[in-house]
């Protein structure tokens, strides 16, 4: 090729030019970039900064621990145990299969489950620990604790789960916990993010659920530094949990277990309460279930065998049932009349058996009438026909009023589920609820605890001691949440005329103690426990005039749901109440045969703090009581088992 | 037979040629690569042995090749130029039959010490080829449409090979390389007017038709246009990378966390920490002082490379040295606009610092024509 020297300068200087160019181009990218990492670096740093720690930081909640449950003497009735869990992480170990097949040799593994342990630790990503076994014993969860080192990858881990160490005994009091449900979360306003945690347990039902917010605790937190797909790189911070209030209730385990055993086979409820305090002592629904089955997801078998049981296991009857009062109401119109003055103690009625009234006739219970009687004998003897004719001169609204001072008709705020208000009837109540205008028989159904009039076993429980100590005793079924007590029920003086409850109080000291009275043969002979009381036998049927006539069917022949329900109520000792008593058995018949017996044996326990002396019962009744006495005792709970077991974890 | 074969007495010989050597470039790149070992050894979790190491190697035999190709006297190397891009040609169609595909579909031959990727080798191969063709060009030619056209072919036919394994970005730097080298040599204006242009017309007839039944891309390719344009509209799918990507550089602010303490690359939240995006480590853990640090050496490299070339004489060499800067500057220009948001993620690694297999290697070889051209550049007659 020529050479010429002026092209080359020419070609020079074009090429100088154009790399000049080229390179203010250059020059200008490198700023543009410059400007870039400026604007990140240092004009968003302080976004891009959090986001970097969003990435890396992750919250985990700590859950705290339970709230533990004690009865007024410190046994344990909802506590803690370790949950003994195996975990498997698969990426530390070589042999998922062998490791497996190593700990079945340890311990027993159901195959299913661990089948489904299997598929899940495939499924998971290779680091997430996964449970192979739980609920372990101590023996089992030692045993794979010390071969863990020749089994890579597995972790042994202890959780905490509920126990009921009382099994049946307080299930209605104490109520259960459970997995938070789906239905749950999406209408609570619960903000607690602990509730997001899968199978996180809140109570369900009792004290449990009604206190779910001492008992629960806060959350703890770990702030964790993840990587990106998860893995927990190392623990930043740690603040551990506040757990739960400790809860003491005001419950005798004792009383409530031999309560229960005494009903044991019924259909029935007792309330004991202290006439001092307002302390429930025991609060009974019979029959009972075990509260265990439903922590870790009740089989559906189990469940629907207590749902159908016509016993109604899972009702608590002792708060949660309404019973007409029948009898026990007495009392109640006898203070009304006498406070209205429309009643003197001394004022008589004669009793022919029956009573008319608008062309209706009501009976006595008693046939053939009980002749002339004052209040303190009608009250004794239960005539109704006295109660029907002072009702017309007291009305409905007086006799309301009264019941409603003793505790009846209004709700008791107790930590349980589906505390009953009962009814206390008036005109204006009868107008709104069913429409209707209130009849004069209506009024005389209501004087002797029949037609709208319903009480529950607690409220005839607290009316009996708000008659034995003429104070409007509060009921209390929490002694104190962590050390702080809560305030005793002892209640302020009735307003009632005190000579007036007297006269009632004497009636009930008469029904169970003179040779007329209702329940005479249910008596206690010791003179520091005699007790005053009243018996109830409710109608759940009418009676037609056709059976009037040809004679009233008895009990035993009506198929069981169409038998009167029996009540009792009492108080002891008589002249210095400690406690009261109320006893209901659905379809038991009658008050005095059923439900007293049952009542005066619970009193004796809860006045003596052990099963019943024969001394303190009337000596015509004395073998069969021996009998029953031998035949109750394999009911009642081992304490001294009970107490090693129920160990509280804290 | 050029201007400087007229005047080879005042080339120096022997041993003189390493005195001779651009050294300000040499000790550039050293320290560029000597930031790739420490972040390395940093994304390592603070093992050497990981990628630190082996990278360190291959700078000690990519600098031995420099030193090797920059003896050699310049006009050895423009009589090479056509080969060597026959030979990348060749490389680039048997990979097509004997290549392996690995990570993000790049294509390489195993050598046993090495793995080659023959693209690498065709970006210093189309340098070459086009400097040492309008070396031999008449200047009164340059911009008839036949002496256009021919270089055109040149770059458009790698980079046709290259599309086809594919890999868009190497592509693009190929055209934009060998682009800027014509443009250099002198070619008319109007030419890159006219192509720039209907580039221009051709992205707005591309979005233009988007939704219309004659739409010039398939719907995927939007959505990754989508994507690159607004991160935050899929930040766990295709925008995860550009989205962890700035969150690391930015979290990084004026000094950074500190040497290993990068936590976006220590918790792996950031991809190809150790290739694509190791810029991204560098900015998180050394701020923008580091990263800005880094940007220095580069434009540095870049201007010493404009430097060498305008006081070289030699047409050849003066095209090469701009060519072989060019590409060194498209390198990291495109990387970092990529890893800061500002480009599409198109896989182009940072020279030098990128753990690679022979990006490192052909990038000094590169380096080597340009320290060549550098020694034995023309000089003023001997008196």
């Amino acid at each position: 090729m020529k050479y010429n020297p002026n092209d080359i300068i020419n070609s020079a200087q074009q090429l100088s030019r154009r790399t000049l160019l080229v390179g203010t181009l250059q020059l200008g990218v490198v700023t543009a970039l410059g400007a870039r990492m400026r604007f990140l670096q240092v004009k968003e740093a302080e976004k891009f900064r959090l986001l970097a720690e969003e990435n890396r930081i992750n919250m985990r909640l700590l859950p705290p621990s339970r709230g533990i449950m004690f009865d007024r003497d410190g046994r344990p009735v909802a506590a803690n145990v370790p949950n003994y869990r195996i975990l498997l992480v698969r990426e530390e170990t070589k042999d998922v299969d062998q490791v497996l097949t190593q700990l079945q040799k340890l311990i027993a593994i159901n195959p299913n489950d661990l089948e489904k342990a299997r598929r899940e630790l495939f499924r998971r990503s290779a680091f997430v620990p996964v449970t192979i076994a739980e609920n372990l014993n101590w023996s089992d969860f030692v045993r794979v604790a010390a071969n863990a080192p020749a089994l890579p990858g597995l972790l042994t881990d202890v959780g905490l789960s509920r126990i009921y160490p009382q099994k049946e005994n307080l299930a209605h009091v104490v109520g259960y916990v459970g997995p938070v449900s789906d239905h749950y979360l999406s209408r609570t306003e619960d903000p607690d993010p602990l509730l997001q945690i899968p199978r996180f347990q809140v109570g369900k039902t009792g004290v449990e659920a009604q206190m779910e917010h001492s008992l629960r605790g806060s959350a703890g937190h770990q702030r964790i530094e993840v990587n990106a797909v998860g893995r927990v790189m190392r623990e930043l911070e740690r603040a551990e949990g506040q757990p739960g209030a400790t809860v003491k209730l005001t419950i005798d385990s004792k009383i409530q277990n031999f309560a229960l055993a005494r009903m044991d086979g019924l259909s029935a409820s007792a309330v004991v309460i202290d006439c001092a305090t307002g302390d429930l002592l025991a609060v009974a629904s019979s029959p009972s279930f075990d509260p265990n089955l439903f922590v870790r997801g009740i089989s559906r078998k189990n469940y629907n065998a207590l749902r159908d049981d016509i016993f109604g296991p899972l009702r608590a009857k002792a708060v949660q049932g309404t019973y007409a009062p029948a009898s026990t109401f007495k009392m109640i119109t006898a203070l009304a009349a006498l406070e209205d003055g429309v009643l003197s103690p001394d004022d008589t009625v004669f009793c022919p058996g029956h009573f008319e009234i608008s062309n209706n006739r009501f009976h006595c219970w008693k046939k053939q009438g009980h002749g002339a009687l004052n209040v303190e004998d009608s009250i004794a003897q239960s005539c109704d026909v006295f109660f029907y004719s002072i009702s017309q001169k007291v009305g409905i609204e007086k006799i309301s009023t009264m019941a409603r001072r003793f505790g009846l008709g209004k709700y008791h705020d107790l930590p349980m589920s589906a505390v009953s208000r009962g009814v206390t009837p008036t005109r204006a109540w009868k107008q709104k609820s069913f429409d209707k205008a209130w009849l004069l028989g209506d009024t005389v159904n209501a004087s002797v605890g029949q037609g709208y009039v319903l009480a529950s076993p607690l409220q005839l429980a607290i009316m009996a001691a708000r008659l034995g100590t003429g104070r409007a005793v509060q009921p209390r079924l929490v002694q104190s949440i962590d050390e702080t007590a809560m305030p005793l029920g002892a209640g302020a003086p009735l307003d009632v005329d005190p000579a007036h409850l007297k006269v009632v109080q004497r009636a009930m000291f008469a029904v169970t103690n003179t040779k007329k009275g209702t329940a005479y043969s249910k008596r206690i002979v010791s003179p520091d426990l005699q007790m005053a009381g009243k018996t109830g036998t409710a109608q759940v049927r009418r009676i037609t005039s056709e059976e009037r006539l040809t004679g009233v069917i008895r009990n035993e022949d009506l198929p069981w749901k169409k038998r009167d329900h029996a009540l009792f109520v009492d108080y002891a000792p008589h002249d210095n109440p400690k406690i009261a008593v109320a006893v209901v058995v659905e379809h038991g018949g009658g008050g005095s045969s059923t439900a007293a017996p049952i009542a005066r044996d619970i009193t004796l326990f809860a006045l003596t703090g052990q099963m019943p002396e024969l001394s303190h019962y009337p000596t015509g009744v004395k073998a069969q009581i021996k009998e029953e006495q031998e035949e109750l005792a394999p009911k009642l709970l081992d304490w001294s088992t009970l107490d090693k077991n129920g160990q509280v974890q804290t | 037979m050029s201007y400087l074969e007229h005047n080879l007495a005042a080339v120096p010989v022997g041993f003189r040629k390493i005195l001779a050597l651009n050294w300000p470039i040499l000790i550039l790149l050293t320290a560029i690569s000597g930031v790739g070992f420490v972040m390395l050894y940093s994304v390592a979790g603070g093992q050497i042995d990981r990628w630190a190491q082996p990278q360190m190697l291959r700078f000690f035999l990519g600098m031995t090749g420099l030193f090797v190709v920059a003896m050699v006297p310049i006009w050895f190397w423009r009589n090479m130029s056509f080969p060597a891009y026959c030979l990348a040609i060749l490389l680039l169609i048997s990979v097509e039959f004997v290549g392996t595909t690995g990570m993000g579909a790049q294509r390489w031959i195993d050598l046993g010490f090495i793995r080659l990727q023959p693209s690498e080798v065709m970006k210093i191969a189309l340098v070459l080829v086009l400097a040492a063709y309008y070396d031999w060009l008449p200047r009164e030619h340059i911009s008839r449409p036949f002496w256009v056209l021919l270089p055109a072919l040149l770059i458009l036919f790698p980079v046709f090979l290259v599309l086809r394994q594919p890999d868009l970005g190497t592509s693009l730097l190929l055209i934009m390389g060998g682009g800027a080298i014509m443009f250099l040599a002198g070619v008319h204006w109007a030419y890159f007017a006219t192509v720039i242009s209907s580039g221009i017309g051709l992205v707005v007839a591309v979005f233009q038709t988007r939704g219309t039944g004659w739409q010039l891309l398939k719907d995927y390719q939007y959505s990754r246009i989508d994507t690159f344009l607004d991160p935050g509209r899929d930040p766990l799918g295709a925008g995860y990378h550009i989205t962890q990507a700035k969150i690391a550089l930015g979290s990084g602010g004026w000094t950074g966390r500190g040497l290993m303490q990068g936590t976006q690359s220590r918790l792996n939240f950031l991809p190809e920490k150790h290739t694509d995006f190791i810029f991204t480590t560098l900015s998180e853990e050394f701020g923008f002082i580091g990263s800005i640090s880094l940007l220095g050496l580069y434009t540095l490299v870049v201007l010493a490379c404009i430097a060498s070339a305008l006081s070289n004489k030699d047409r050849f060499s003066a095209l090469l040295t701009l060519g072989i800067g060019i590409t060194f500057f498209l390198f990291f220009a495109v990387n970092m606009a990529m890893v800061m948001g500002l480009a599409p993620v198109v896989g182009v690694p940072l020279p030098l610092v990128s753990y690679g297999g022979s990006a490192m290697l052909i990038l000094l070889l590169g380096f080597g024509l340009m320290q060549s051209a550098h020694v034995h550049r023309p000089r003023p007659k001997l008196k």
